[in-house]
């Protein structure tokens, strides 16, 4: 943990991005959507963080718009982290895929596209990777009933 | 010439020279002591099938310590662990796989009734898949409870007909 460099980066990117602030270490940028591709894309090379942990997602019902998107990246170089967060609508949830900035986001990005249907724009392959082929919904939505199955095989009777 | 016989040594006098049973009590005593286990293990009760199958726990006393990793050649299905929905296809066709007579253990909570799962991924318990002959509780089981299981099952398979032609035949 270097608070030097996760202040100095606070300073460069807090014009560029609705929302800069540390949080247990951790830089937490919150921007639109449409400014992700290119705030990754000088993560990446201008600060090293050459580690995507994680893509998720956040379903606040009731809120417009509905879904955050919730980025992980790690600087080996730093040891430091970065949080970004980005809010899309339940009517196009859609953001841009990372998939040209970092492979590992090829598999992540599918399981948040089977959780939660986040669409990942120029990812080339969302095909269920947790869930099976045929299953309806999302299930980790909130409004995804929570008993409910959708079995494969026909059940005993 | 003259062929040569070969005497054949006068009956011994002594006992147990015959035995009369019943045919069902012979081959479930034979098949009771041969149970070749298939370990359908998926989740952490894996760790308690481990310990079972260990030297401390012998489970070769009940003629069940050799798994087979072929549903061919075995003919108890220990399904070990949760089952998800996703899995549930390759259970069945394992278990259409085995040939009769088979037993199926369902090993832990989870098999049973798919313990603390409710949701869009487990299947609560293997008996809505596949018939179930013994259901072993605990989360995980102790392997006292597994070996209890076992010697339960035993006494279900000395109990029950075994025909040796079934209709199918």
């Amino acid at each position: 943990m270097t608070p030097g460099v996760l202040d100095t980066l606070k300073e460069r990117l807090a014009g560029e991005v609705a929302d800069a602030s540390v949080s247990h270490g951790m830089l937490v940028l919150v921007l639109a959507p449409a400014d992700l591709l290119g705030i990754v894309q000088r993560l990446e090379s201008e600060f090293r963080f050459d580690l995507f942990l994680d893509v998720t997602a956040v379903d606040w019902p009731g809120q417009t718009p509905r879904f955050e998107v919730v980025y992980h990246f790690y600087s080996t170089a730093h040891r430091i982290r970065v949080r970004l967060k980005t809010r899309v609508p339940e009517a196009d949830p859609a953001v841009e895929s990372l998939v040209p900035l970092y492979g590992s986001a090829h598999y992540m990005e599918r399981e948040c596209h089977d959780m939660y249907g986040i669409v990942f724009r120029g990812n080339p392959d969302l095909r269920p990777i947790l869930l099976y082929e045929g299953f309806v919904g999302h299930p980790l939505r909130k409004d995804y009933p929570k008993r409910q199955e959708q079995p494969l095989v026909p059940y005993r009777s | 010439m003259r062929a040569r016989t070969i005497p054949i040594p006068p009956a011994p006098s002594s006992a147990l020279e015959y035995l009369t049973t019943k045919k069902d009590e012979l081959v479930g005593w034979a098949r009771k002591f041969s149970l070749f286990p298939y370990p359908f293990v998926t989740a952490c009760c894996a760790m308690e099938f481990m310990a079972v199958s260990s030297t401390p726990y012998d489970t070769d006393r009940f003629g069940a310590a050799l798994p087979r990793f072929s549903p061919r050649q075995s003919d108890l299905l220990m399904v070990v662990g949760t089952l998800t929905h996703k899995q549930a296809p390759i259970l069945r066709k394992v278990y259409e796989q085995m040939c009769e007579p088979k037993w199926v253990m369902a090993f832990g909570a989870c098999a049973t009734s798919g313990g603390f799962y409710q949701n869009y991924a487990a299947v609560a318990g293997i008996d809505k898949i596949i018939p179930v002959d013994i259901y072993v509780p605990g989360c995980p089981p102790r392997p006292e409870t597994v070996i209890d299981g076992i010697m339960k099952l035993q006494d279900m398979i000395a109990r029950s007909r075994h025909p040796i032609f079934t209709e199918e035949f």
